[in-house]
Formats: structure tokens, C-alpha cells, sequence
């Protein structure tokens, strides 16, 4: 047997295998940028310190890796799992600072300013809230990986873009509508796809959501292709419009007009229907159905072994995640004001799985925080203008969003696959020995 | 009748390239009953390492592109390969015993990872090399439609000829083919009596990339132009492929790629050039609700 080497060294030769790996990854790719030139001809721009930097970060990584899992631990025993702590005042606080949120952001920045916080980081991060609770019904519950669900997003936003002008109907009336509709086909596409193994039906979605994708953007005469739909009529608070003027919202309640008053309001309804959203799904997890999706998730055999009607449970699964993604879609078009195929690309999809990913299949908290950090992540990279100057004008932080994104599916799958918030309870529970339920 | 003979030769160059790429998602299904999402991307990775090296070589050392191709076809099968082979053993080996959908939901991640990889170090934008090996050889003329077939296209046919031929040999005929065949069965029974699972699952990877980088070098050949979002669409045609040829074949998924490319191609002709995805897509709905198991595939039963 040869003597153990020196840590020192080992970790050196791990660092200098790292490098040439990250080195044959990058060679063409990173190494070398293809651009067109003046005569439309691509020529190849060398990039060598970019690509040696990749070289020693990869190296720099490996060798402290190594070095830092030969570090000597001592034995730890092994804790007892904690007790979970209950914390009964946290949902009353949160939903008082969610509410006071929107309210206080006008008084603090003046209305102007609040636009954008109120915007993105309050509407913005509540429909992706409601988006990844609607499909963790499907994903986290019921083990469906629904791959299209942009598609249900997409008819929900175009239920209300193409019925409003068409019907005259308000807002209200025309939510459920876009839900229903949404619902509808997702009953359509779940009835002959459901029977299939999990991995096909993620595909078989996904191939449905593309389908749709291709018909919105070709269906001129509907659809308005690459365009989109706008000019539909805007919300209103219960008939009020927010106008400047007599008529309008501000002036009825003696107001001074601004912009952000819209927002709030629906903020307001956003964050009403999330609510709505989460209390269906918690409720309906006490509910035979909801024990019979989880059960469904664990084992499907075992499942039909019991006598489930394992397609028709997988169908109300699949149906209310497309109801709430039709709801989300309603207020997405609301919120926009236009509404085009390209917002409902697989990206879009990617992203609302990532989040329900992130924030763990079948936790509600976990959802909403991931909704948060995605949304805030991709703010945050858009405002990080600092890093042109290191890396030369061309460089857009925005476009590393879903490169991040994708990262981040992979490192939660390897690492936490239980999501960040991994302390979901089980629903039902065997009572402890001795103790009366 | 000549515009039908056109396209049907056009239908069999894009079917070969459909069907390299399925060979890809193919093997991986078989030997570890994953979908290997990523392989489109890869597949598109592996178009835009051929059209760097074909710069590299013609541009920088003043190779001929005729002559530049064959390095680079091989060049590219090797990055690509090596790309695959660190993306198995980061995203995808410490997920075998997960629960079921986390190798693909990890896999989703990697493809997402990927095209936005290439549009952050490339650009968003076309990338379009001169054309190459223009010859072509008239079929027929003096109509009023020329049928002609060009060069591209016999060599693009011949490759995927001879490669699937030397495959099939391979998984046939070579103690790693035996290997590989024994883990597609029983991966713990193959590791007992000494199969090195781990290695075996590596190198179908890597077969699997080298074909994919074959595919993405002809891709670049025939239509000579390539975007960072080209992964996706194929992908998801030659997983199409893979199941309507059934999963698990190897000839099948080269005869659900020609398939494919055929239904493709003819749609985009006779009915509408907009909706030629909706058919190859609604033809994926159909084949997995109808046919699950494929025109070659046998039937998969799910045991407890």
C-alpha cells in the first residue's frame, strides 16, 4: 500500500483536474465569441482572460473543496429532531404587513416612487405567489409535473383580454370566467394524458403548452399574433375607473389622483384570490381528495390496489392547478395591459416550477418565499448596473436571470430536495402511543 | 409529384438529424429510465462548439471549410461529450435513488441552464456561417420544379447510416454493450456480478453527447445557421422520435426520427409552414396516448 499523500498535494491535483475540466468545458464556448463583423461575416473575438478566469476559479473551488472536507471533524452525537416550533402569531403578522404593505409605500416614498415597489415587488411577486400555489397543487400534491402550465396562465389572460371587449362584462364577472376557461382546458388536456407515468405527462404538457404557444402567435385574426392583445378595458374599483377627472376613483373619494391608487386596488385582489388560493388548497388537503393526491404522489399502484380512481383524482388535481393559473392570468392581463405570446413562453413555465421546486412540493410558506426570492433576485440583477464597469458595457446582468434560475432547479434537487423550508408537516399523523387523538 | 419527391428527401435529411439526436434520449431512458430533458440543449451546444471550431480552423489557421470539417465534427464530439459527462455526474448520478420526477425536474433545471449558458456567452442572436459543400446533383429537369439532391444531404444520410450501424454493433457485440444492456435490466443485479454501473451509465452519456454533437455538426452543415434557443424545439421532436420509434430502441428511435422529419416537412408543405411543431407535438399527444410503447418498443409494465 503507497503512503497517503500529502493533503496539500492532493488537493493541488484535484484543483489542476478542475481546471483542465472547466477548461475542455469552456474552450470554444467561452474562450471564443462569434459576431458578425461590418460585411455580415461572423469573425471570432477572443475572450482568453475571461476564459482563464474560469480556469482558476475552477481550480481555486476543487482545491479548497478538497482541502475543506479532509478538514479533521470530531463525532457529533446525533441530535434528537426537535419538536417543531409553533409559531401561532406569524400568519396574523405577516398578513398585517402584507396588507399595511401597499398602503404605506405611497405615504413613505410619495406616489410616484411607490409605483414600481408596489408594482413589482407587491403584484409581481403575489401573482407568481398564486401561480406557484395553483401548480403546487398539481406538482407538490398531487405529483403531477405540469410542464405547460404557462399554457393555463395564457388562456386565463386571453379569456379576459378577448371576453372584455367583446361582452362588455366587468372584471369581476369575467375573473371566474378566465378561471373556468382555463379549468376547462385543463380537464380537456389532463382527460386523455393522465393515465400516462409521471415523466410522459410532464412532456405530453409541455408539448400541449408549445401547441398553444404556436396557435396564439399564428391565429392573426384572434390573437393578433406576435402583437398581442391591448386596449381591453382596465380594472375598476366596483365601476369606478381610475381616471383623472370628475368620474373617476380619486375624484369620488376626494382624492388626488395617481397612478399607484390602480395598483393598490389590485394588489388588494391579488393578494385576496392568493389568500383564497392557499385556503382551498390547506382545506382540501384535510379532505379525502387532498389525502387521496398526496397518497397518489407516494404510490400510485398502492393507490389503485386501494380502489382509488386514481385518473379521476389526478383530473381534479390537474383542472383546480389550471383554475388558479386562469385566475392568475386574468390579473396578469389586468396588470400588463397587453398580452402576447411571448410572456407565456416555457421560460414562463420553468420559472413557476422553479419556484414551487424552491420553495418545496407541497409547502405553502416555501412557495411564497421562493415567489419572493425569485422576483426580488431578478430585480435585484437588473439594478446591479455596478458590474458594467467591471465587465465593459455589454455586460446585462438581467440576462443571467434564468441561468440562475436553472442553476438553482439542479442545486435544490442534489442538495435540499425537500425545498428551503423542508419542514413541512405531514397532514395526518399516527397519534403517540398512549395519547387519546 | 417533383415537389413531393423533394420534400421527401428533405424529410429523410431533417429524420437523420431527428434521429441522432434520439438515439441520445433513447439510450439514457433505457439504462436509467430518465427523460434526459437537457439533451436538446446539448444538442444545441454542441452546433455552436462545430461553428467555433470551424471559425477557429478556417479563420485563424486558413483551413478550407470542406477540409476544417471532419476536425471539427470530431472536435465537437469530443467537447460535447465531455460536456455530457460533467453534466451526469453533477446534475443527475447523486439522483438515482430521489424520488421519481427529481432526475427530470433536475434536468429541466440543466436545459434552462444550458440555452441561457450559450445566450449569455454567444448572443441571443442567429449565428450563420457561409454555406458549405454546395454541390448538388439535379434529379430531374426540364419540369417546371427541379428536384435536386445535394451533397449535404447524401453525406448527412450516409453518417447517420454508418454511425447507427457502428451502435448497433456496439451494443450488440462489446463486452460495454453487454454492460449496458445488463444495467437497462437490472442495474443491482449487473453491479454484482461486477459491472461498473457508474462507468457504464457515464460512457452512454457520452455516446449519447457524441451522437447529439454529430447531429448539431450536420445541423450547422445543412441549414447553416444556429440561435441559443435552437435546443428546445429539436429536443423536444427527437424525444417525439425516441417514443413513437418505442423507447428503448435503438432503430426505433432513428425510424421515429424519420418519421418525424417526413411528417414535418410534408405538413409544412401541404397544409401550413406556421403549424409544422403543432403536428410533430400533437403526433408526441397521440403516439404516448395511443402507442406508448412505440412502433418497435415493448410494452412497459410497472412492477411494485
Amino acid at each position: 500500500m503507497s503512503a497517503p499523500q500529502p493533503l496539500l498535494s492532493r488537493a493541488f491535483r484535484d484543483g489542476v483536474v478542475a481546471a483542465l475540466i472547466v477548461a475542455g468545458l469552456g474552450f470554444p464556448v467561452i474562450a471564443y465569441r462569434a459576431e458578425p463583423d461590418f460585411n455580415n461575416v461572423l469573425t471570432l473575438n477572443a475572450r482568453w482572460p475571461l476564459f482563464l478566469t474560469f480556469c482558476a476559479l475552477g481550480f481555486a473551488l476543487r482545491f479548497l473543496l478538497t482541502l475543506w472536507t479532509a478538514r479533521p471533524r470530531p463525532l457529533r452525537a446525533v441530535k434528537a429532531p426537535e419538536a417543531p416550533v409553533r409559531r401561532p402569531w406569524l400568519a396574523p403578522l405577516g398578513l398585517a404587513a402584507l396588507i399595511a404593505y401597499p398602503l404605506l409605500m405611497p405615504v413613505l416614498l410619495g406616489p410616484q416612487a411607490a409605483l414600481k415597489w408596489v408594482d413589482t415587488f407587491g403584484v409581481q411577486i403575489l401573482l407568481y405567489v398564486l401561480l406557484g400555489w395553483g401548480l403546487n397543487i398539481a406538482v407538490g400534491l398531487a405529483g403531477l409535473l405540469d410542464l405547460g402550465y404557462a399554457a393555463f396562465y395564457a388562456v386565463g389572460a386571453y379569456a379576459y383580454a378577448l371576453l372584455a371587449p367583446l361582452t362588455g362584462l366587468s372584471f369581476w364577472a369575467l375573473l371566474p370566467v378566465s378561471g373556468l376557461f382555463a379549468a376547462l382546458w385543463g380537464f380537456c388536456i389532463g382527460f386523455p394524458v393522465l393515465r400516462l407515468r409521471g415523466d410522459y405527462l410532464a412532456i405530453v404538457t409541455l408539448a400541449f403548452a408549445e401547441i398553444v404557444r404556436v396557435v396564439l402567435v399564428n391565429w392573426d385574426v384572434v390573437t393578433h399574433g406576435e402583437q398581442g392583445l391591448f386596449g381591453f378595458p382596465p380594472i375598476s374599483f366596483f365601476g369606478l375607473p381610475f381616471i383623472p377627472g370628475p368620474r373617476g376613483f380619486a375624484a369620488h373619494f376626494g382624492l388626488k389622483f395617481a397612478a399607484v391608487h390602480k395598483l393598490i386596488f389590485l394588489y388588494f385582489v391579488v393578494l385576496a384570490l392568493a389568500l383564497v388560493a392557499n385556503f382551498v388548497s390547506i382545506r382540501l388537503r384535510r379532505l379525502p381528495l387532498g389525502r387521496a393526491w398526496e397518497a397518489l404522489r407516494e404510490d400510485e399502484i398502492a393507490c389503485r390496489a386501494l380502489g382509488l380512481d386514481t385518473a379521476n383524482i389526478k383530473l381534479t388535481a390537474f383542472a383546480l392547478g389550471a383554475f388558479f393559473a386562469g385566475i392568475a392570468g386574468c390579473l396578469f392581463a389586468l396588470r400588463q395591459g397587453v398580452v402576447s405570446p411571448s410572456s407565456f413562453t416555457f421560460n414562463e413555465s420553468a420559472t413557476i416550477l422553479a419556484i414551487v421546486v424552491l420553495g418545496g412540493r407541497g409547502s405553502q410558506w416555501g412557495v411564497a418565499l421562493a415567489a419572493a426570492l425569485i422576483v426580488g433576485a431578478s430585480e435585484l440583477l437588473r439594478q446591479l448596473d455596478f458590474l458594467k464597469m467591471i465587465f465593459g458595457p455589454d455586460f446585462d446582468p438581467a440576462q443571467y436571470r434564468m441561468l440562475l434560475v436553472g442553476l438553482a432547479m439542479v442545486a435544490m434537487m442534489n442538495f435540499r430536495p425537500r425545498g428551503i423550508v423542508s419542514t413541512r408537516q405531514p397532514t395526518i399523523t399516527l397519534p403517540a402511543a398512549g395519547v387519546r387523538p | 409529384m417533383e415537389i413531393f419527391l423533394q420534400q421527401l428527401i428533405n424529410g429523410v435529411t431533417l429524420g437523420s438529424i431527428y434521429g441522432l439526436i434520439a438515439i441520445g434520449y433513447t439510450m439514457v431512458f433505457g439504462i436509467i429510465g430518465m427523460v434526459n430533458f437537457a439533451h436538446g440543449d446539448v444538442f444545441m451546444l454542441s452546433a455552436f462548439i462545430a461553428l467555433l471550431l470551424l471559425l477557429l480552423l478556417t479563420q485563424m489557421l486558413g483551413l478550407p471549410a470542406g477540409l476544417a470539417f471532419v476536425p471539427v465534427l470530431f472536435g465537437s464530439m469530443c467537447l460535447t461529450a465531455l460536456w455530457n459527462f460533467v453534466i451526469e455526474r453533477v446534475a443527475y448520478r447523486r439522483l438515482r435513488g430521489s424520488f421519481r420526477l427529481a432526475p427530470l425536474i433536475s434536468a429541466i433545471g440543466m436545459s434552462t441552464f444550458l440555452s441561457n449558458f450559450v445566450t449569455v456567452t454567444q448572443g441571443p442572436n442567429n449565428k450563420s456561417i457561409p454555406p458549405l459543400l454546395n454541390k448538388i446533383i439535379p434529379l430531374t429537369s426540364g419540369g417546371d420544379y427541379d428536384v435536386t439532391l445535394s451533397y449535404k444531404q447524401i453525406l448527412i444520410v450516409a453518417v447517420t447510416a454508418v454511425l447507427l450501424a457502428a451502435f448497433w454493433f456496439v451494443v450488440q457485440k462489446t463486452s460495454l454493450g453487454r454492460a449496458q444492456r445488463a444495467c437497462e435490466q437490472d442495474a443491482k443485479m449487473a453491479a454484482l456480478l461486477g459491472v461498473d454501473v457508474n462507468r457504464t451509465i457515464s460512457l452512454t452519456f457520452v455516446i449519447g453527447a457524441a451522437l447529439a454533437a454529430v447531429a448539431g455538426s450536420l445541423f450547422l452543415l445543412q441549414y447553416g445557421v444556429v440561435k441559443s434557443s435552437d435546443g428546445f424545439v429539436p429536443g423536444v421532436k427527437a424525444f417525439t422520435a425516441a417514443v413513437l420509434g418505442g423507447i428503448g430502441s435503438l432503430p426505433g428511435a432513428v425510424l421515429g426520427g424519420l418519421a418525424i422529419g417526413l411528417v414535418e416537412t410534408l405538413w409544412g408543405q401541404y397544409f401550413s409552414s406556421d403549424y409544422k411543431d403543432v403536428a410533430a407535438f400533437s403526433l408526441l399527444a397521440v403516439t404516448l396516448i395511443f402507442m406508448p410503447s412505440g412502433l418497435l418498443g415493448r410494452p412497459d409494465v410497472e412492477k411494485v
